[in-house]
């Protein structure tokens, strides 16, 4: 098994690149053009994120593999993003639904990142918490809006929320590189961070008029790579093209 | 000891010349994302912050520092990158702060919100998006003159 604090790197990385590239794919075609704008800032931090998490993962590895060679010259059984991120866009409720859910664990996964005892996990986390808090309080807002909205609005952020809460479980899971972390001081178990997302979660539900399902089942197999979803391929297809039909590209 | 190399507050004289890629009226040294000029040994280092992570101006500005830099006779240079603290909108200077707001843009205030319209001055404004034309800036509206404008968000 290769070293866990890399694992661990890829897994941060790969969450804000696939989510990224999911958020993106909105840009020209959202559905008014403040929210296009906002959708495209989001990404955009996302990606930047990225760059700084694969990179730092790139030289822990000490192979010589830079954020891009990461991004992409690896295959589908090699990202370890959560599955939640790598679920298609849907209509626009979908979308900001998936982004709330990861949102509030993003914001409070990072706060607990900033204190890392590792310094460059630390610094990249207290940076990328600037860029989350305005985030959380716009999807918050939107799924707010959206839920407590008109039949048609409310109708289609429960079914968001239904289609995807199976995939807020594995946020929440532990393993051996999370113990790994754990024991170094370099991160926090993720278990930890579940009843503070619970609470958070059903505040906003309620203001937004929402129910939460009430089978806590979870789908898993993102972040150790075991198991994708079929969607994560597709994708990979669209956002790796150029390296795969032109190998090395650059600028 | 007789050196040729130029004083630091020189070298800060030249950055406060160069033009954020973006907005043009203030500098990079306006903006607050110079955090140090030193001389190490025979190699000028500069060490710069961005402002959002994922920011393309960020490229564009290393290499105007470089350029700028590099047309005062400086050879041996390196741009050091630096997260930790993290950028924040307090380290915008009063001057830039100033220009900010005679360009159209509105400077951010410790309340969260513009304090008037950049444009009329009212003090009417409505907030129409957190995000706006760049990673840096919101966008607001007066509900005086109707005009959109920008704001620079606090972070």
């Amino acid at each position: 098994m290769s070293d866990p604090l890399f694992e661990y790197l890829c897994r941060l990385g790969d969450n804000t690149l696939v989510l990224g590239h999911r958020v993106s794919e909105w840009c020209g075609v959202a559905p008014v053009l403040e929210e296009d704008i906002a959708l495209a800032n989001v990404a955009l931090d996302l990606i930047g994120q990225t760059q700084l998490w694969l990179g730092l993962a790139g030289e822990v590895e000490g192979d010589g593999r830079d954020a891009d060679r990461l991004a992409f010259h690896r295959d589908v059984w090699d990202f370890r993003n959560v599955l939640l991120v790598e679920q298609p866009n849907g209509d626009f409720g979908q979308t900001m639904m998936r982004q709330f859910l990861f949102d509030t664990w993003h914001l409070s996964m990072l706060k607990a990142l900033a204190g890392s005892s590792h310094e460059q996990i630390a610094a990249i986390a207290e940076k990328s918490v600037k860029e989350v808090t305005y985030h959380l309080e716009r999807s918050t807002d939107t799924v707010i809006g959206l839920g407590d909205g008109t039949e048609e609005s409310h109708d289609r952020m429960q079914k968001a929320l239904d289609r995807l809460y199976p995939f807020v479980g594995e946020m929440f899971l532990s393993d051996d590189i999370d113990a790994a972390m754990v024991t170094q001081g370099i991160a926090p178990d993720p278990a930890s961070l579940r009843k503070a997302f619970d609470a958070q979660l059903d505040a906003v539900l309620a203001e937004a008029t929402l129910t939460k399902p009430a089978d806590d089942f979870a789908h898993k197999g993102g972040k150790t790579g075991a198991r994708h979803t079929e969607h994560l391929g597709h994708m990979l297809t669209q956002m790796q093209w150029l390296q795969r039909a032109y190998p090395d590209a650059s600028w | 000891m007789v050196t040729d190399q130029p004083a630091l507050e020189t070298v800060w004289a030249w950055l406060s010349a160069v033009p954020d890629p973006e907005i043009p009226v203030i500098s990079l040294t306006d903006l607050g994302i110079i955090r140090d000029v030193a001389w190490d040994d025979d190699t000028l280092v500069v060490t710069v912050t961005p402002t959002y992570s994922g920011c393309p101006a960020t490229s564009i500005i290393n290499l105007d520092i470089e350029t700028a830099l590099r047309a005062k006779g400086i050879e041996k240079l390196s741009l050091k990158r630096q997260l930790s603290p993290a950028w924040t909108t307090d380290w915008l200077t009063d001057t830039g702060r100033a220009k900010l707001e005679e360009y159209g843009i509105a400077p951010p205030q410790p309340a969260g919100g513009p304090k008037q319209c950049p444009l009329c001055k009212s003090t009417q404004v409505e907030k129409i998006s957190q995000f706006g034309s760049t990673p840096c800036k919101a966008q607001w509206r007066c509900q005086s003159c109707l005009e959109p404008f920008d704001y620079f968000k606090c972070i």
